[in-house]
């Protein structure tokens, strides 16, 4: 008897596991690949970092507190020192203070560029692959030809038309740049839904062009898209950081963004590598998160790898 | 007055530069409600874009739809786009022939019946999803409570295609339209989705078109027979009268190639030598003529047409005579 009623709970067990939702079905299996773990470990301690850095910083990033040890002439930047963990930089202010209060400009670049091309791109690509004909054709060439100028060339015009640089203007470049990839990626995906059997049986069953638009053929175009925003949120951080690095960044360097120290740095490159190193090592491990963690994500979305 | 009414209907495929292709051809054919009327030819004889055209999913451009397609006393190809979308899934439904790739495979299935229901009955989303159980039941889905949550590809084929009966079935449409549903399907399962669609179609009085190459699910479904070639209907028949003594040698010829369990071990097949031209010549000739063991200089030069010959419809210059063996009729 209890033998028979054990079976019977696990027999529902089985059933419950059997209806779970999407996104728990990727949780159970994000949670056992390594890679996302290893992804998601850089992007959390990022996150963290830079929310909690104001706090976490031993010294106050935008006081020169070690200007006396900077000797200009003699290329001389104060060097690691107790209460200093890596010394200071060309202004004397305390290196890792500044480095951790990076990260937290770079997270509200990466992620505000991303977001804005994500959307700007999100709605260009729905009109195109939904509409077609002729929007589709002007929407087409508008983004033919803002793929045609090289991105960073793309972003430096943009950022440049602004007189006074500053945070917003250097998100808005960057996620302008990142628009016609999405639009595109989109579109394309949402072209090859539109003659897809399923939404062929959609419309035969009547349903309106706005509820196949966005229940048939939008959620079944977003898998690229998504792994493409992870993948642009490691460039805009990259190219965000190009632009501080010629000068075209937030001129405000009291609060410090990585690509910026490492424009600072760039006379001082040979004889203090460690001020362009460690910011580089930053950018690059927070690049490398968001790719791990985007790919897998866009495997695990993707209900067609759910067994 | 018949339910649906198709009158000379013609599809011709345009493209800029290349000659006009005839799919289908003056295609005439009544459904009355409750009774089921096939469709049989092989690939490119024209079923499906007939069922398309009837729909009216079509492209817009490209393909021009001629002749009447009269439901219920109106001719759908002259509603506007907003009234036949009002129509399809209340009125006509369809069930397509790949189940998986015919659902959308991000949305549970519970989500895809409750669509039509919210969409032409107006129902709030709760109870849509109890009549959509109760639909599931019907159409012999076990667990349905389980299996509205579950996306298509965890479903069985079989399953699947019953979800999709299911979700054309929803609004009790008088008019179900049914494009090879079986054929990506195992035999048994074959088997059991037939007999559910009779079932359904006697209980709720659908008419059904039922659009195949197999004419083992002419035999079990169908009252009346629409044999097509090349975008015409070349024989139409009642099922009994067509399987019993098939006149068209195109008819005859697929009824030889059905492998026999009876037949002695070793015997080949039977096939219908060649295949489909790409653009039929029926202006000037008869299509079947180049593969057709009974051809004459006639069948060359004239096309034949469509005559009545006591409840059957045939376009045939020298049709089968009534009794032929059908091992004899195309050697190997």
């Amino acid at each position: 008897m209890a033998l028979g009623v054990s079976k019977k709970e696990k027999i529902d067990g089985l059933a419950e596991t059997a209806g779970v939702s999407l996104a728990a079905s990727a949780w159970k299996r994000l949670k056992r690949s390594p890679v996302f773990l290893i992804g998601a470990t850089i992007i959390g301690i990022f996150v963290v970092l830079s929310i909690l850095s104001p706090w976490l910083a031993p010294q106050d990033p935008s006081v020169p507190m070690l200007i006396d040890q900077v000797v200009k002439a003699r290329n001389e930047i104060p060097p690691p020192q107790p209460g200093h963990l890596l010394g200071g930089d060309l202004q004397g202010r305390d290196f890792f203070s500044r480095l951790l209060v990076g990260s937290q400009q770079t997270l509200i670049v990466g992620v505000g560029a991303t977001i804005i091309g994500l959307t700007g791109g999100l709605i260009l690509g729905t009109l195109a692959g939904a509409l077609g004909g002729w929007v589709d054709s002007v929407v087409m060439r508008i983004v033919d030809v803002m793929l045609s100028l090289p991105s960073l060339l793309l972003a430096f015009s943009i950022a440049a038309m602004f007189a006074r640089p500053s945070q917003f203007t250097v998100i808005l470049a960057v996620s302008i740049v990142q628009i016609p990839v999405f639009a595109r990626l989109l579109r394309g995906s949402m072209l090859a839904q539109r003659h897809s059997d399923h939404v062929l049986a959609a419309t035969a069953l009547g349903v309106k062009k706005g509820a196949i638009v966005f229940r048939h053929m939008l959620p079944n175009s977003l898998s690229p898209v998504i792994v493409q925003s992870t993948l642009v949120l490691a460039t805009a951080i990259i190219e965000a950081a190009a632009l501080s690095f010629l000068g075209l960044g937030n001129p405000d360097d009291r609060l410090p963004e990585w690509g910026q120290m490492l424009g600072d740095v760039q006379n001082v490159f040979d004889t203090h590598p460690h001020l362009a190193a460690w910011p580089a090592i930053c950018i690059i491990i927070v690049a490398l998160g968001f790719t791990l963690m985007g790919e897998t994500l866009r495997e695990a979305l993707d209900p067609k790898n759910r067994r | 007055m018949a339910l649906l009414e198709v009158r000379d209907l013609s599809v011709v495929f345009q493209r800029k530069g290349e000659a006009p292709f005839h799919a289908v051809d003056g295609v005439s054919f009544d459904v009355e409600p409750g009774q089921t009327v096939g469709l049989v030819g092989e690939s490119g004889c024209g079923k499906s874009v007939t069922s398309l055209a009837i729909m009216g999913l079509l492209p817009k451009r490209g393909a021009k739809v001629t002749g009447s397609v009269t439901y219920d006393g109106t001719d759908l190809l002259k509603l506007s786009d907003k009234q036949m979308r009002d129509k399809r899934g209340s009125e006509l439904g369809m069930v397509f022939q790949d189940p998986l790739s015919s659902l959308n495979p991000v949305v549970p299935i519970g989500l895809q019946v409750t669509e039509v229901l919210e969409r032409h009955r107006g129902l709030a989303r709760k109870e849509a999803m109890i009549e959509a159980k109760d639909l599931l039941d019907k159409v012999g889905i076990p667990d349905p409570n389980r299996r509205l949550k579950e996306y298509p590809h965890q479903l069985s084929g079989g399953m699947r295609q019953r979800a999709l009966i299911a979700i054309a079935l929803a609004c009790r449409p008088k008019l179900l339209i049914a494009d090879e549903p079986t054929t990506a399907l195992d035999v048994t399962i074959q088997a059991q989705i037939l007999s559910l669609m009779k079932e359904l179609v006697q209980d709720l009085g659908t008419a059904l078109v039922m659009i195949t190459h197999d004419l083992g699910v002419v035999a079990g479904l169908c009252d009346e027979v629409n044999v097509l070639y090349g975008g015409k209907v070349v024989e139409k028949a009642m099922r009994h009268r067509l399987f019993a003594e098939p006149r068209h040698p195109y008819t005859h010829g697929l009824l030889a190639s059905i492998p026999r369990l009876d037949a002695p071990r070793g015997e080949k097949l039977t096939p219908i030598k060649g295949s489909v031209a790409d653009n039929i010549p029926w202006t000037s000739a008869c299509a079947f003529a180049p593969r057709c063991p009974n051809a004459l200089d006639v069948c060359r030069s004239v096309t034949p047409a469509e005559e009545d010959q006591l409840g059957r419809l045939l376009r045939c210059h020298n049709p089968v005579v009534p009794g032929t063996p059908a091992a004899e009729e195309v050697p190997v």
